[in-house]
């Protein structure tokens, strides 16, 4: 069916404003909006500029907003939109460097400050590796199937209110560090995010857990964290725990 | 100008365990044409193999025996001492990359878990779920961030810079801003991956166009065994998305349209489970039986494990089916079939990740140094990246501290560079010719008819014929788009003509090989020769096209038998 997509432009310092410029496309059943996008680049109009890689939604480059929804474009199907108008726009709460490509720096810089790392007891490898509990290691798994897409940092309005927030994607991933039985980070090492631009930041509307295309929850992790600092401070407090 | 002491191009698996080996005094930096994490080696999906004996069924495993399924698997075209070192720093590199943090899955006891592949005698793969190579580059990107490496990304390399057979920088494209830029470095390593992007059907990345191989081969250094290209045999039909091999590890079967387990018919011991070569070609040859469903694909079914082990241990599978084909792998068998998924061979290199060129190395899917041979085990190529990306790091990091760099040629670089921009400038001033993204179209269609999984020498020397007239065409591509930031379609064009010279070796390479060995198998000569084709294919490049010659096999332990599983 002939499609109407209407796609955000903008070149800066080229274009003073961002707009958006029509094409007339017919996708082939089954395509993804990425394959759209594709098509009508390279049929019609190859300056427009949108980030991709794997198309199999694992490598996270294609996070963006059609029709109004935040997702990745690879896993979005176009028949499921059910439109004949598709709007494609960058993700929110991110600079547009170029068209559909924002820059992630704010995301990348919250990442980095959670010390994005596991932190093991002394610097020799185990001889056997680290002994754990499938169970236990399974508790982590829920965070590491997130891909750092963006979606959630874009969706998030505590991350449009206050760039300081440094946003779901981070602190879950922080998270996934301190429920991992290898990771002997001090709990001290919790302060840096126990504050409103941290943990207490969320304002709990969950638009993280909607929008997330690997279905992480980040706030789960959120809560967690806060109920581990909750328990910390107070084993702290009692002297039970350095 | 940036300047570096060693400058890697890749952000994969083997782009990054080389910069987490490379001496922290030393100032090293990583480019990449997309954010490390957003490199292919994140969709690797089933495992990466050591033999840690962990499984039940595994006690008695060894590396020696990882090395023989390794080498019997190449179909003996594998270098014996380095598929040896593979194997021996696997299960070392295995307890690293647990103490970096990677979360395997475990078995009861809390040792890392292992489960059954393709072509191995005993279950040593290593997984976390079915996400493997998500959560290794995962976490080698972490601890490049706890070390503080330096990366440069969406910067496109387009050449490689040697002077008298030394390799002294980089010309690249950086997105951003739109320049041609260069860059020095006392050393060069290149983990760019492979190049599955130049066939129709491929498991692949939308980026792995395999660039880095032909700037190499461009450079001056030879590729080896180029015609050796492994076919996945299970790729999500109709969007050729992996579905991993760890679906049979865990027990899958592949049915045709008669119901049949048809590889009792072609592998009557390991059955699913035998190498990718062999099952890849049993299904296409069952498709053209007519045994296929819409004489296309076959049925790869997992009903019979549960849903609860499927979500347990296939969960990225059951996402990918559901997203990509509308169906649940728990209620419905997935239709499958073969597509390009990884290059054997790659730029020359030897077990130090050391070229001909001075200075420059390379690791991964993209360098052949050679540990796969003719065929590579499911299991081994995350294994390849990070451990010969390691020995990267370490080797580059020696040829400076030991004085093999010579004073800086910063001025040689920039006018390189300069050259390189009043080209591309007069390119962008066409304003007719052949469109790039349709040449690209035509390119992949010649090396899927022409280089697939059954070749002959006419379909080659047909191959060869075609792309010559592609090449012809290629000459006046034109951009017709007026972008010169984040422009992909200037960045197909650079890389298209690394393409070409790709195909070419693969096709050139594959007439010449009148053999059939691993995943090569030529109709006309379906008999592998040890007497005449137990040696590597060196590929050279001439103005006048490729100059093969051949170099001997590092045959050791393991004397050629005939492959039977």
């Amino acid at each position: 069916m002939s499609t109407k997509f209407k796609i955000l432009r903008f070149d800066p310092p080229k274009d003073e404003q961002p707009h958006f410029q029509e094409y007339i496309h017919t996708p082939k059943p089954g395509d993804t909006m990425l394959e759209v996008l594709k098509e009508i680049r390279d049929e019609q109009d190859p300056s427009i500029s949108f980030r991709y890689s794997c198309r199999e939604a694992v490598c996270g480059s294609c996070a963006l907003t059609i029709n109004g929804t935040i997702c990745l474009a690879c896993k979005t199907q176009f028949e499921a939109l059910k439109t004949d108008v598709v709007v494609i726009e960058p993700l929110p709460n991110l600079e547009i460097i170029k068209d559909l490509i924002v820059d992630f720096k704010p995301f990348w810089d919250a990442y980095n400050f959670i010390q994005p790392y596991l932190q093991p007891e002394g610097q020799a490898v185990p001889e056997k590796g680290h002994c754990v509990e499938e169970k236990d290691m399974e508790k982590v798994f829920q965070f590491i199937t997130c891909i750092l897409c963006g979606c959630c940092y874009a969706a998030c309005p505590v991350a449009t209110r206050d760039g300081r927030y440094i946003g779901p994607a981070a602190l879950a991933k922080l998270y996934r560090f301190a429920i991992d039985p290898r990771d002997k980070r001090p709990w001290s090492a919790l302060a840096s995010v126990d504050n409103p631009t941290g943990v207490w930041g969320c304002d709990t509307v969950f638009r993280c857990n909607d929008v997330c295309p690997k279905d992480v929850r980040p706030a789960d992790g959120i809560e967690g964290l806060r109920r581990k600092m909750i328990v910390d401070r107070t084993k702290h407090m009692f002297g039970r725990k350095k | 100008m940036v300047s570096h002491d060693i400058l890697i191009v890749g952000g994969g698996l083997a782009g990054l365990a080389a910069a987490l080996t490379s001496d922290p005094k030393l100032n090293v930096a990583v480019l990449s044409k997309v954010h490390p994490i957003r490199s292919h080696s994140v969709a690797a999906q089933g495992g990466i193999n050591a033999a840690l004996a962990n499984n039940p069924n595994a006690k008695d495993d060894t590396w020696e025996k990882h090395a023989f399924d390794t080498i019997k698997g190449s179909d003996y075209l594998a270098d014996q001492d380095a598929a040896e070192l593979m194997c021996r720093l696997a299960i070392p590199t295995m307890y690293e990359l647990d103490h970096w943090g990677v979360p395997f899955s475990r078995f009861p006891g809390g040792v890392i878990a292992q489960r059954p592949f393709g072509g191995a005698g005993y279950p040593r793969t290593c997984y976390a779920a079915d996400r493997t190579g998500q959560v290794l580059l995962h976490t080698l990107y972490e601890q490049c961030v706890r070390k503080n490496v330096t990366i440069y990304d969406e910067i496109v390399v387009t050449n490689i810079v040697v002077r008298d057979g030394r390799c002294i920088g980089l010309v690249a494209y950086d997105l951003a801003t739109g320049e041609i830029r260069p860059f020095a470095a006392k050393a060069v390593i290149f983990g760019t991956g492979g190049y599955g992007r130049i066939y129709k059907l491929s498991t692949n990345a939308y980026i792995n166009f395999g660039s880095g191989i032909g700037m190499a081969y461009r450079a001056g250094i030879p590729l080896k065994d180029l015609e050796f290209v492994q076919f996945h045999p299970t790729a999500l039909y109709g969007k050729n998305i992996l579905i991993t091999e760890a679906a049979r590890g865990e027990g899958g079967y592949l049915v045709n349209n008669k119901g049949r387990r048809f590889m009792e018919d072609y592998a009557p011991t390991a059955m699913e489970l035998a190498p990718r070569d062999i099952v890849a070609r049993s299904i296409t040859t069952e498709i053209l039986k007519g045994n296929g469903f819409e004489n296309a694909y076959v049925h790869l079914d997992l009903r019979h494990l549960g849903r609860e082990k499927i979500e347990k241990r296939l969960p990225g599978i059951q996402e990918i089916c559901i997203n990509f084909s509308g169906i649940d792998p728990a209620d419905t068998p997935i239709p499958i079939q073969p597509a390009q998924h990884y290059s054997m061979g790659g730029i020359d290199v030897d077990k130090n990740c050391a070229s001909l060129v001075k200075g420059f190395y390379a690791a991964g899917e993209c360098a052949c140094v050679s540990v796969h041979g003719a065929n590579r085990l499911g299991g081994n190529s995350l294994l390849d990246a990070i451990v010969f990306g390691k020995i990267a790091g370490v080797s580059a990091s020696k040829f400076i501290n030991e004085g093999g760099f010579s004073g800086s040629r910063d001025a040689e670089i920039t006018a390189e560079a300069k050259t390189l921009n009043d080209q591309f400038e007069s390119i962008r001033k066409r304003d007719k010719g052949h469109n790039v993204y349709q040449l690209l179209n035509d390119l992949k269609i010649l090396m899927g008819d022409k280089a697939g999984i059954f070749r002959d020498g006419k379909q080659l020397q047909e191959g060869l014929d075609g792309l010559s007239r592609l090449k012809e065409a290629s000459r006046d591509a034109y951009i017709y788009g007026s972008c010169t930031r984040f422009c992909q379609e200037f960045v197909t064009l650079i890389e298209f003509k690394y393409m070409t010279d790709l195909a070419e070796t693969i096709l050139l390479g594959g007439l010449k090989r009148t053999e059939t060995r691993g995943s090569h198998f030529r109709t006309d000569f379906p008999k592998r020769d040890d007497d005449n084709w137990l040696k590597h294919t060196l590929a050279s490049y001439s103005d006048k096209g490729p100059v093969l010659s051949y170099r001997t096999v590092n045959v050791d332990k393991y004397k050629p038998q005939e492959r039977k599983y």
